[in-house]
């Protein structure tokens, strides 16, 4: 680059700045700004031609001008004419000015194109360079379509100059993250990869970068450069630190180079050519070996480069997940890191160590760990740092050791930071019941959470520490003797007030024998916390008061007492004062055997996934400790200490969705079961929250119904409304922001008409979009949705069938027997029905079947068929072009679980598609 | 009421800090700085609202007085106080500035535990404070005198100090008006008033009681009932409806309903009798008459003309004549045949001045004002034509019509007192569009 030489400062703009920093005020400041301008204009008026050098002191001006925050409207053509000088100066600071001030003014543009294509066809490499920096630097749409295709032939080029293909590689990664459709490398592809292989190592580092880009969106084209990778890292790694030259950062060999290639490495599987593999596991040995070494020099530069290259290394080993002995000694390294005195490296070595926890290789190194990590817990300064090793624990934690780091956490939340207390207190719940071998130690710990941490307790801990215990008879009586001893503490938490009232509610009888926990003494006990708690907690208690009468008849003359008093009766809560009025008369009209079926104790709940999971997931969001692993682990211990003895219950798990009076006492179940027998026994804990297929499924579920949940993952939820009237729809996108950050440039891309949604989604917040749909003419394929937005840094991208089927369009027809046979007759042409047997998904419920086919469009007709257990249905498909009538038939045989459905239609393609959407739905 | 009060300086640095009540935490000092005086976008309401807390603010020069208050107060009492404080120290140490506030900070201080007790307002009549708040320090007082501030401070007449003598008793009243309008290019009245105040110096001994009468309508109305209907008729054309009025404290509200006579006992020295506003029949010294052409994308013609529109014998002063550019300006030329006119770049304006002009004169001005072609396509807003004059009579039409002064003690009548009235009309925001 020529040195700007002295002669070239601009005096007229240093006068220009420092005027400005010496204004006093913001008017002062405006008004040295407005003189200026004036002056640039009377410049520019254009009578008289201006030089260059003044040219490019004027556009400085403006350019400073805008940068304090002030608009600019002129000047952009004598910025495009400093382009085309031959001085580097001037053409730097027109490149500048475009860069920052850019608009899509269609004429400039092109002239702003015609400078930069001369400037990269020139031989000169700083103008190529100042070229290629522009389009990076403006990176616009219009600028890619100009120069996707030039910049690739540039970078493979023989006679290119080394620095000019840095810019290039540079410049078309940039390009290819705004527009990657039209960045196609496809010829090139081959060359690039080759890149590796450069003598120059700035060449290499900036190619790298592109490539791995590249690679994460195709990786099987760019397959060919972890061989390379492979070899150019192994010479890095190996070579002496003075091998280098410019290169050697305070002696570490080229470490972004290095950090770079691992990070490349990490998009691929290992590699699977042997001598490929054994070189690189020697590279990744020596890297291990090289962390030993004494440094070379104390400088925290050395040590930063070195650190950041076994990190990376690491993560590496991480992520092939294979070699047993590399895993071991990773482990090892950052074993002696957790006591170094740099936090930072703490922190990392906390966070690696986590991912090393879950590998079934590392999983026993980890463990070793274990006293220094909760050392950590106990005495590290730094927050962050505490949480890590709050994490680590969770992962590390196993049926050994589960009971000393349960121990650990609990008696660390009494001291623990506000931030990170509620997420301790989930974790200390999951893991207490993951590894419980034994529920007496399981109750203690959870209500001991309750006692340290009540305000952290989120409904779902407590939600489960009763629906455990009133899933195993074992602990009932257990739990009743411990919360009624919990509750004599003069004061506790209303979690614990819940907690105490549903158990003794439930199972209080099974201590009454002992004096000391007479009937009257527990219910003395609960009422004395009754004026302290908040409505729903007081709800709760009259609940239990009135199993009281069940459970102790002698109880009755006093409960009623309670519930007839007036700050019951009468209390101004509506619900209050409801469950008083009913619970009262229920227990003065109603006799014994009825009182004792209506307030049966409470069957066990359905198995299903432990709702303080989906908690905790819901709380990391995204990037944080992957989930899935501990997810993994979590059935495995559920298996262990849960599955043999359970088995017998499965069969009570429908019993739990019939209601019963008290049942939704908790808003435990979550509506009605859509899918009645899905949680199949055994496990514990049943994961419903797989997202593989999540899109098609969502797409199924709307056959038969037109509102509800599309797509939910941990960022995004879409919900459907829709309404249709004969050919034509209305449907409303519901785009909810789950998380707390914005999302940025949301669009969405149909191939129907719709209108734009808004461009971004604050946290939290939902937005609507209405999509007017008409029906043409018969379809089988539903339009497809795009979904695109930035949440954070990272671009996400969602692509979703949008629920449209053809019985959308349908008008339900009634008919009466001898005309629906009549028209079945019709309609006899082969290629007219569409036939399907197939068996049953879910339950063969008659009434979920009608409703389903209800839901479709078509019109139910009773008393047409002479089976009463078979259903038919006939309707009219409206389109634009056309009606198409159809009729259905469906057999269930429930002897075999199976179905046969029948469809005929006057078109061929309705019937098929017909079948093909309904044989998913039973 | 007043929870706290803040003065900064231009740069947003605390001068002055007093807070009065423990509802405004330190924290309140610097939401101000940070939402109004560093704000992206200039505020231009001088009431703001952040985090429940709200700033009421008036700027003099380069200094700003921020009122902080979290309780739902009357704004008007706020600003009214605010401008009163301003008064009370512009007579303390005349202008102010940074510096001043600066090297007075000890007597701000004091001066605003005595103007406010707890966000209250007090006595903040200037004279009444300069004999208890001092600049020298305080003279050691006698018994009676000690005596006398306590009574003054605390009885009827706070304004007013007993036992004045003066040799010459001397009584000088303005009338200063300032007249705003906004008129329409084709010469319609969009909008006009005149807010007025009645500004008195008295030098007078004893305890005068004053009477001061003026040509309001109701007032002549209510004389002109006894006499015939076209006496009422005749005195109605030179009478002024006043919209509305404040008075100075001294003034007994009670008689002005009852008998909308305005009778007082004055302060000694400077203050402001009252303030008033008038809508209907106003004066309009000058008429603006402008003539803007568009010659192409390059070009802009302008012409103006200005007529002054009272009697040839007065003389109007300092008259100022703002014609604004548009943004894309490159070079101005002006030729006018009275005064001096000027391309301001930095203020994007003509600025043509005229020292004086006599009533019934006429004068123009024209520009030739060349356009930079520029990418915006936005059209130029055009903004009016804004005037500033002086002339020696009241825009509203507004004459004193008698001042009286009565003091039975001391033995001296109204015809001994020496009496000098001043009319003096200003322009506020006297606007044309073009």
């Amino acid at each position: 680059m020529p040195a700007v030489s002295k002669g070239d400062g601009m005096r007229g703009l240093a006068v220009f700045i420092s005027d400005i920093r010496n204004c006093k005020s913001k008017e002062a400041e405006i008004k040295r700004i407005n003189k200026e301008l004036a002056n640039i204009r009377s410049k520019f008026k254009g009578d008289k031609a201006l030089d260059g050098y003044s040219k490019k002191k004027y556009v400085c001006k403006l350019l400073f001008i805008f940068l304090l925050g002030h608009d600019i409207d002129f000047g952009h053509m004598e910025a495009v004419n400093l382009l085309s000088s031959n001085k580097y100066t001037e053409k730097q600071i027109g490149y500048l000015f475009i860069s920052v001030l850019v608009n899509s003014n269609s004429e400039l543009i092109r002239l702003i194109n015609n400078a930069i294509k001369n400037d990269l066809s020139s031989r000169n490499p700083t103008f190529m360079c100042l070229a290629l920096h522009c389009i990076a630097n403006v990176g616009s749409r219009e600028m890619a379509e100009a120069f996707a295709g030039e910049i690739p032939r540039i970078l493979v080029a023989g006679d290119t100059m080394d620095s000019v293909k840095q810019s290039a590689a540079l410049c078309l990664l940039r390009l290819y993250k705004t527009s990657p459709d039209l960045v196609l490398m496809g010829e090139w592809t081959s060359r690039v990869v080759h890149l590796l292989n450069d003598q120059h190592m700035g060449v290499v580092t900036a190619a790298i970068s592109l490539i791995t880009c590249l690679s994460q969106k195709n990786p099987d084209e760019f397959k060919t450069c972890v061989s390379l990778a492979v070899s150019r890292l192994s010479r890095i790694v190996s070579s002496a630190s003075t091998d280098l030259q410019d290169y050697t950062y305070y002696f570490v060999p080229a470490p972004w180079l290095s950090c770079k290639l691992l990070r490349l490495l990490q998009c691929y599987p290992p590699p699977e050519d042997g001598a490929v593999k054994g070189r690189l596991v020697e590279c990744l040995e020596t890297i291990l070996n090289k962390a030993q070494e004494p440094p070379k020099s104390k400088k925290v530069q050395h040590s930063n480069a070195k650190n950041a290259i076994l990190f990376e290394a690491i993560s590496l080993i991480i992520h092939y997940d294979s070699e047993p002995n590399l895993l071991v000694r990773a482990c090892n390294q950052l074993g002696q890191f957790l006591q170094h005195r740099e936090t930072n490296l703490r922190y990392l070595a906390l966070e690696s160590m986590c991912t090393l926890a879950s590998s079934e290789f590392s999983h026993e190194a980890v463990k070793t760990h274990i006293e220094t990590v909760i050392n950590a817990l106990k005495t590290e300064r730094d927050v962050s740092v505490r949480q890590r090793a709050a994490d680590l624990l969770y992962a590390m934690c196993d049926r050994s050791n589960a009971k000393q780091i349960v121990a650990e956490m609990l008696s660390y939340l009494e001291t623990a930071d506000y931030s990170i207390r509620e997420e301790m207190v989930l974790k200390v719940a999951i893991l207490a019941e993951k590894y419980a071998v034994d529920y007496s130690w399981y109750v203690d710990t959870i209500l001991n959470l309750i006692r340290i941490a009540g305000d952290y307790v989120s409904e779902e801990v407590w939600y489960r520490v009763i629906q455990i215990v009133i899933n195993r008879d074992d602990v009932q009586g257990y739990a009743a003797k411990t919360v009624f001893e919990a509750l004599q503490a003069p004061a506790c938490h209303e979690n614990m007030v819940k907690v105490g009232g549903y158990i003794l509610g439930e199972f209080g009888n099974l201590i009454a024998g002992d004096p000391r926990s007479s009937p009257l003494v527990q219910f003395n006990l609960l009422h004395s916390k009754f004026h302290l708690c908040s409505v729903p907690t007081r709800a709760l208690l009259l609940s239990a008061y009135i199993k009281f009468i069940n459970l102790f008849p002698e109880t009755k003359s006093t409960i009623q007492e309670v519930l007839r008093s007036d700050s019951q009766i009468r209390n101004s809560d509506v619900e209050l004062q409801q469950r008083a009025v009913e619970y009262l008369k229920l227990s003065s009209i109603a006799s014994t055997d009825v009182l004792a079926t209506v307030l049966e104790e409470m069957p066990p709940f359905p198995e299903r996934e432990s709702s303080i999971l989906a908690k905790l997931k819901k709380k990391k969001g995204p990037g944080a400790v992957s989930v899935n692993e501990l997810e993994e682990g979590k059935r495995e211990g559920g298996e262990l200490n849960g599955g043999g003895e359970r088995g017998g219950d499965s069969s009570t798990s429908a019993v739990g969705s019939t209601p019963s009076p008290s049942a939704d006492l908790l808003g435990l179940r979550a509506g009605p079961p859509v899918t009645a027998a899905a949680p199949s026994a055994g496990s514990l804990l049943v994961d419903v929250f797989s997202e593989a297929g999540v899109n098609d499924d969502g797409f199924l579920r709307f056959v038969c119904k037109n509102n509800g949940v599309l797509f939910e993952n941990q960022l995004l939820q879409i919900g459907i409304k829709s309404e249709y009237r004969q050919n034509l729809g209305r449907m409303y996108l519901f785009y909810g922001n789950k998380t707390s950050v914005q999302f940025v440039t949301f669009t969405t891309t149909l191939n129907v008409q719709a209108k734009p949604v808004e461009p971004l989604i604050e946290g939290g917040a939902q937005v609507q979009q209405v999509i007017n749909i008409e029906c043409l003419t018969d379809f089988s394929d539903a339009p497809l949705l795009n979904i695109k937005f930035r949440y954070g840094g990272a671009l996400q991208n969602l692509t979703l069938k949008l629920p449209v089927t053809i019985n959308k369009f349908f008008q339900p027809t009634e008919m009466a027997s001898h005309d629906f046979f009549q028209r079945w007759k019709q309609l006899s042409l082969p290629q007219q029905e569409a036939q399907k047997i197939f068996k049953a998904n879910h339950a063969m419920d008659t009434e979920v079947l009608k409703a389903k086919l209800l839901g479709l469009g078509m019109a139910l007709l009773e008393n047409v068929d002479p089976n009463p257990e078979n259903f038919v249905c006939a309707g009219v498909i409206q389109t634009k072009a056309q009606q198409v009538g159809s009729l259905l038939r469906l057999e269930p045989n429930a002897q075999a679980q199976m179905y046969r459905l029948t469809v005929r239609s006057s078109k061929d393609t309705v019937s098929k598609r017909l079948c093909e959407l309904l044989a998913e739905q039973f | 009421m007043i929870g706290g009060l803040f003065i900064y300086n231009h740069k947003g640095e605390v001068l002055i800090s007093r807070v009065y009540r423990d509802d405004i935490g330190r924290n309140a000092v610097d939401a101000f700085r940070v939402n109004v005086i560093h704000a992206r976008q200039q505020v231009r309401s001088p009431v703001t609202n952040f985090a429940r807390t709200s700033f009421f603010h008036v700027k003099r020069s380069n200094i700003w007085l921020a009122a902080v208050t979290k309780q739902n107060v009357n704004a008007a009492m706020v600003f009214e106080f605010l401008y009163k404080m301003c008064d009370v120290m512009t007579a303390y140490f005349s202008k102010i500035s940074e510096e001043n506030i600066k090297n007075n900070f000890v007597l701000i201080y004091e001066l605003l535990d005595e103007i406010l007790d707890f966000g209250y307002p007090q006595n903040s009549e200037t004279g009444a404070l300069k004999t208890f708040i001092t600049q020298q320090g305080i003279k050691s007082q006698t018994k009676e005198e000690q005596s006398q501030i306590t009574s003054q401070v605390t009885g009827q007449i706070g304004w007013r100090r007993e036992g004045i003598k003066y040799r010459r008793n001397e009584l000088f009243l303005d009338v200063l008006e300032s007249v705003n309008l906004l008129m329409s290019p084709q010469g319609q009245v969009l909008s006009a008033h005149v807010s007025g105040r009645v500004v008195m110096k008295s030098y007078l001994s004893g305890m005068p009681e004053c009477k001061f009468g003026m040509n309001d309508k109701i007032v002549i109305d209510k004389q002109g009932k006894g006499g015939t209907t076209d006496d009422s008729g005749k005195s109605g054309k030179q009478s002024i409806a006043i919209d509305d009025c404040t008075f100075h404290q001294c003034v007994r509200l009670s008689k002005f309903d009852s008998e909308r006579s305005i009778s007082f006992i004055p302060p000694d020295g400077e203050y402001e009798l009252m303030r008033y506003r008038t809508t209907k029949d106003i004066i309009l010294p000058f008429r603006v008459i402008p003539l803007v052409r568009e010659v192409g994308r390059t070009k802009l013609e302008v012409k103006v003309v200005i007529k002054s529109n009272f009697k040839p014998s007065l003389l109007a002063q300092k008259i100022e004549v703002r014609i604004p550019t548009p943004l894309n300006t490159s070079g101005v030329q002006v030729i006018c045949m009275k005064g001096k006119a000027k391309y301001k770049a930095s203020e994007n304006a003509i600025v043509w001045k005229i020292k004086r002009m006599a009533g019934m004169k006429e004068s123009q001005i024209s520009a030739e004002i060349e356009l930079l072609p520029t990418n915006d396509k936005k059209k130029w807003a055009r903004p009016p034509i804004s005037m500033n004059f002086e002339v020696p009579f009241a825009p509203s039409g507004l004459k004193v019509r008698y001042l009286k002064v009565f003091e039975p003690k001391l033995n001296y009548s109204d015809h001994d007192v020496i009496k000098w009235v001043r009319y003096i009309g200003r322009s506020g925001i006297y606007e044309t569009r073009c």
